[in-house]
């Protein structure tokens, strides 16, 4: 199992250097270059020059990607062009409010999918289980945004329970925190719970057929606990698979839902950076985003070998 | 033998209720997208009325921000919205089948280079790479389009290999290697028909996939730029308005999910056919 896992986390740090490689070459394969961009009508040669000394973009990009990457190790993503401010002081607030959030909402999400997931495996085909089948396929093709005005529309603005925009600063306390959040995080429940309920509902159930189960249930022993005791360990694979993607996509409806609510996060500043040609921040933000995907897939696998004993001996 | 299931049938099979529905909201999407200039009563960028003037009979849904009737401006962008998504859709599954399918015949080190490429690009959420990239190019029509279905096209790549893997082993694909075909002969006359099935139910899927990226994009305001229409934008217009109680955001986000559930029905029910396979009741 040892050299298993030793395999996992290897594959996985040599897909965060690959994903790094691959932001850098993003804003390097370009017709043209960042200098031109950003000059636009006063490229004049001379400007270009100057500009591009400005930027090291004289240097060659190898070098140039061994830099940044060697500096974001050490914590230095360089400086905004925008505000010419260090990345990582815009960066360290806004990243604590992200996980804040995205914490919060799988806090709430996770144990609620699981939950509805064997509810309905327990009630299948009732009425329970048609309804909330349906009601997750509607919250899958539905946008996050829909969902989130949705929310506001009727919880904030007619029945006048939350706050519609989630003003977070640093001062703001703990608890208030919870509060000003609270619907930026119901959004992000409503858009995740789906995949992961219909995920357990259909791992208990293919579990639910195997010849173990029915021996439990010749034995007498009333459904809720074969399906709890019984089906569920063995279904647990799949299902940690399945919310750790979740929860890997939560970062990215982050992105999303931290705009309809104004929530001064890292997927705002990211879109803010990138309306504004702010290559750095991008960059910085980008990896962020990548490595938290990449480490929560990684950490999926990793914990679905645990879970699984067929997995610890490989052949 | 149960009685012969009745109802209306396409390609000799059952159309589900969920499927007729499906095929419904996609056909008046359609429509709505040819026929906008004819079926929209004003220009999308016409000013013919007061801001957020209520819903009347000569402006059937209201007025936006600035004084346009939301109906044509709904109209005009379904056009855009949805003529994007197939243009992306379309062009990820040219580049995707080709890679794909050249993967799976060619073998050896071009597989394993195609593989691994996919497999990094995939490492990645694609919208965070999309930012990245849009950041530097900017947000014109063309840079779009061709960022997203380079990014879409990773997961028809997959797809198609698996599907052209099985295939390749084939006899009659063999023969046709043995006879001296070229790689393009290859693709598109002995592995596309025998795979058009599952690809079919796929473009769906992907369509969908690509219209709600483009529409996020748009709503992020990092789509399609003004003053041209088109849903995402048009909730990003609107959206402030949530606040006074007018209902102008809900038309263009309602329509864009209702046009992505249509699409999964029908995507649904082409999957189910598949799995079915042919027959009396299938």
């Amino acid at each position: 199992m040892g050299k298993l896992i030793a395999q996992r986390l290897a594959l996985g740090f040599l897909t965060l250097f690959g994903a790094s490689v691959m932001i850098f070459a993003g804003t390097e394969l370009l017709p043209g270059d960042l200098a031109s961009a950003l000059l636009q009508n006063n490229a004049t040669e001379e400007n270009l020059a100057v500009m591009r000394k400005e930027l090291g973009l004289d240097r060659p990009a190898p070098v140039r990607y061994v830099e940044w990457f060697g500096g974001a190790l050490k914590g230095d993503l360089g400086k905004s062009l925008a505000t010419e401010r260090p990345v990582v002081a815009d960066l360290a607030p806004r990243l604590r409010n992200t996980i804040f959030l995205a914490i919060y909402a799988a806090v709430v999400a996770v144990p609620f999918a699981i939950g509805l997931g064997l509810l309905a495996a327990v009630f299948q085909g009732s009425i329970f289980d048609r309804g909330v089948n349906m009601a997750t396929l509607m919250t899958i093709s539905i946008p996050e945004y829909l969902v989130g005005y949705l929310l506001m529309k009727y919880i904030s603005v007619q029945l006048g329970w939350l706050p519609t925009l989630a003003n977070v600063t640093e001062q703001t306390p703990l608890g208030e925190r919870f509060y000003l959040s609270l619907l930026p995080m119901l959004t992000l429940v409503l858009v995740t719970i789906a995949h992961m309920m219909r995920m357990t509902r259909a791992s208990v159930l293919a579990i639910m057929a195997s010849p173990y189960i029915e021996m439990a249930f010749l034995k007498g022993i009333p459904k809720w606990i074969v399906v709890v005791r019984h089906a569920f360990p063995n279904a647990l694979a799949p299902v940690i698979s399945v919310v750790a993607l979740n929860l890997a996509y939560l970062i990215v409806g982050v992105v999303v839902v931290e705009s309809v609510f104004v929530y001064p996060g890292l997927g705002q500043l990211m879109v803010d950076a990138v309306s504004k040609h702010d290559v750095p921040v991008v960059q910085a933000c980008g990896l962020l985003f990548a490595s938290a995907f990449i480490v929560l897939n990684m950490l999926a696998d990793i914990a679905a070998i645990l879970a699984n004993p067929r997995l610890r001996h490989p052949r | 033998m149960s009685p012969r299931p009745f109802g209306p049938r396409l390609f000799g099979h059952r159309v589900t209720i969920p499927a007729m529905l499906g095929l419904a909201i996609i056909a008046i999407n359609l429509i709505a997208a040819l026929g906008a200039p004819w079926l929209s009563p004003f220009d999308q960028a016409d000013v013919v009325c007061d801001a957020w003037d209520d819903p009347s009979a000569e402006h059937l849904l209201g007025c936006d921000n600035l004084g346009r009737d939301l109906l044509s401006r709904l109209l005009f962008g379904a056009r855009m919205s949805i003529g994007l998504s197939l243009l992306i859709t379309s062009l990820s599954f040219t580049i995707g089948i080709i890679t794909g399918f050249t993967a799976a015949i060619a073998k050896g080190w071009v597989d394993a280079a195609l593989s691994r490429a996919v497999d990094l690009l995939l490492s990645m959420p694609s919208l965070i790479f999309a930012f990245v990239v849009l950041s530097v190019l900017g947000t014109e029509i063309p840079v779009l389009v061709i960022t997203l279905a380079c990014l879409d096209s990773t997961r028809v790549f997959r797809l198609s290999r698996a599907l052209a893997m099985n295939i390749v082993a084939l006899e009659y694909v063999e023969v046709a290697k043995l006879r001296g075909e070229g790689l393009w002969w290859i693709i598109t006359r002995e592995v596309l028909p025998a795979a058009r099935a599952p690809l079919i139910a796929e473009y769906g899927l992907r369509f969908s996939f690509a219209f709600l990226f483009v529409a996020a994009l748009s709503f992020l305001g990092l789509g399609i730029q003004p003053p041209d229409a088109d849903w995402g934008s048009m909730v990003r217009d609107y959206r402030d308005m949530i606040n006074l109680g007018i209902t102008a955001p809900f038309w263009p986000a309602g329509a864009i999910a209702v046009l992505t559930i249509g699409v999964n029905f029908v995507v649904d029910w082409l999957l189910a056919i598949q799995s079915r396979g042919h027959g009396e009741n299938a």
